[in-house]
């Protein structure tokens, strides 16, 4: 049996704080519009829960098994995300994946660095793989580039660009603003130490950036109305996860999710008011179909 | 995209940080609620980035008038807010991010500050969809406010606990503002 491939994030639901000491992990399972993980049913609204389903949903259409998951309670105020940092750092020698992707957590710097330390202590040292919150902690930590990939949209390409923001929220406006493009924010922020080694950013036009260098550009099929629609960034984490688990080259499995996810948008024909759980259903055909070419 | 490039501080003179102090709290969520509490007292503050010595991750801190400590602190101790640290500003602070943008989707509105993105239908003023971000309570927030109306629904630092919150609220408002008042 591999290693197994472990997905770390949050959901955003009290209820199941108050459940044991608030973590779920184990195998995951997709189940019509439900996500089972650990004896809970959760519902694929957005979040991590839309990664992991778009993920079991690859996962099926590649014939891999499911990627394990570990998630904490958190709705805000970082607790639950302390709890999994914690758990995470002392199970990794046993765990051993030989993968992890990183999700919605509370950007905590000691919770980062913690997690860090034991996933390059391992004697066979993981792909790491982080998205949304852990990115940020991942950034704001100065060891950007120990990540494989990492997957900003245009806000968050701007803050990894800018060496001194600690968070989105403090990107400086030079930067942040539309005069610098994709290309040359994400060759600056190789520069600075604000990216992993991979990016691959989401945009009008998706790119995939090798140690600050642009190698593949995706812009078609054109949906615009994906970008207004929440967890669309979910899915294509969730894909580039189950390429990769696949055993394909880490930019080529960019490529191809970046793809797919913009043939899930075709496919699913959605408006700027459409929900993600509507998307997740189009995630083999449209799998299948950008790795046809 | 179009880009406003507008500055929530545009037209303000610039504050001189020797007559200012920061506020430090133990987190992001008393942080929000002391700014609005001494915001409706009457006190000029504002939210900044903690100098990096002080960073520990998704945080902030309220920069103040330092003249008038004694009566910022009262004002915190009415409303049960108590600060970690008072000290006075020095260099390395970072604004909050100031510019936002919009894309017109027809029926939709898309307006979006930093990390975050919300759409909201011309025709009812609902908000259909809240995107970006990267802290916890984010899911959390689009869950309270998908289907509402931009009049309606609770502002996103009424609830929020982050910064993905704050910046959330930013083009919550700026939303707001871009659609007029209700007809």
């Amino acid at each position: 049996m591999s290693a197994p491939w472990l997905v770390c994030g949050s959901v955003p639901d009290e209820a199941f704080a108050a459940e044991a000491d608030g973590l779920a992990c184990g195998p995951c399972a997709l189940d019509g519009g439900l996500l089972r993980l650990d004896g809970r049913d959760i519902p694929v609204r957005r979040g991590t829960p839309a990664l992991l389903a778009a993920c079991c949903a690859a996962c099926a259409a590649l014939g891999l098994d499911p990627p394990q998951a570990l998630l904490a309670a958190d709705a805000g105020r970082g607790a639950g995300s302390k709890k999994l940092y914690a758990r995470l750092a002392d199970a990794m020698p046993r765990l051993a994946p030989r993968g992890l992707t990183f999700h919605y957590l509370f950007p905590d710097l000691a919770g980062h660095d913690r997690v860090l330390l034991a996933a390059l202590a391992l004697p066979a040292r993981p792909l790491l793989l982080a998205d949304a919150g852990f990115m940020y902690a991942a950034k704001m930590s100065g060891q950007a580039a120990e990540y494989d990939l990492f997957t900003p949209d245009a806000g968050e390409l701007a803050f990894l660009a800018d060496e001194l923001a600690p968070h989105p929220f403090y990107t400086r406006g030079f930067l942040a603003g539309a005069d610098a493009g994709p290309e040359e924010l994400a060759r600056r922020a190789w520069d600075t130490g604000g990216a992993a080694r991979t990016l691959l950013v989401k945009g009008g036009r998706d790119l995939v950036v090798v140690r600050g260098a642009a190698v593949r550009s995706i812009d078609g099929p054109d949906v615009p109305a994906m970008e207004a629609i929440g967890g669309t960034g979910d899915t294509l984490t969730g894909m580039v996860t189950a390429l990769v688990m696949s055993g394909r080259e880490l930019s080529e499995a960019c490529a191809a999710a970046a793809r797919a996810n913009r043939i899930l948008g075709a496919l699913a024909a959605p408006t700027p008011a459409t929900p993600v759980a509507d998307l997740v259903p189009h995630v083999p055909a449209a799998l299948r179909k950008a790795l046809a070419g | 995209m179009r880009l406003f490039g507008r500055s929530r501080d545009a037209g303000k003179k610039g504050r001189d940080a020797g007559d200012r102090g920061v506020l430090a709290f133990a987190h992001t969520a008393e942080v929000i609620r002391a700014e609005a509490t001494l915001k409706a007292a009457g006190f000029a503050v504002r939210v900044m980035g903690p100098p990096p010595d002080m960073r520990t991750g998704c945080d902030m801190v309220i920069e103040f008038e330092l003249m008038r400590e004694a009566a910022v602190r009262t004002a915190l101790k009415a409303a049960g807010l108590e600060p970690l640290a008072v000290a006075p500003a020095r260099g390395g602070m970072l604004a909050p991010v100031s510019l936002f943008s919009a894309k017109d989707f027809g029926d939709w509105l898309m307006v979006r500050a930093a990390n975050m993105k919300i759409t909201v239908a011309r025709a009812d003023r609902r908000i259909v969809n809240i995107s970006g971000g990267g802290c916890p309570d984010v899911p959390a927030l689009a869950e309270l406010l998908v289907g509402r109306t931009i009049d309606d629904a609770p502002a996103p630092l009424s609830r929020g606990q982050t910064l993905c919150a704050y910046a959330l609220e930013l083009a919550f408002q700026e939303a707001r503002r871009l659609l007029g008042a209700r007809p």
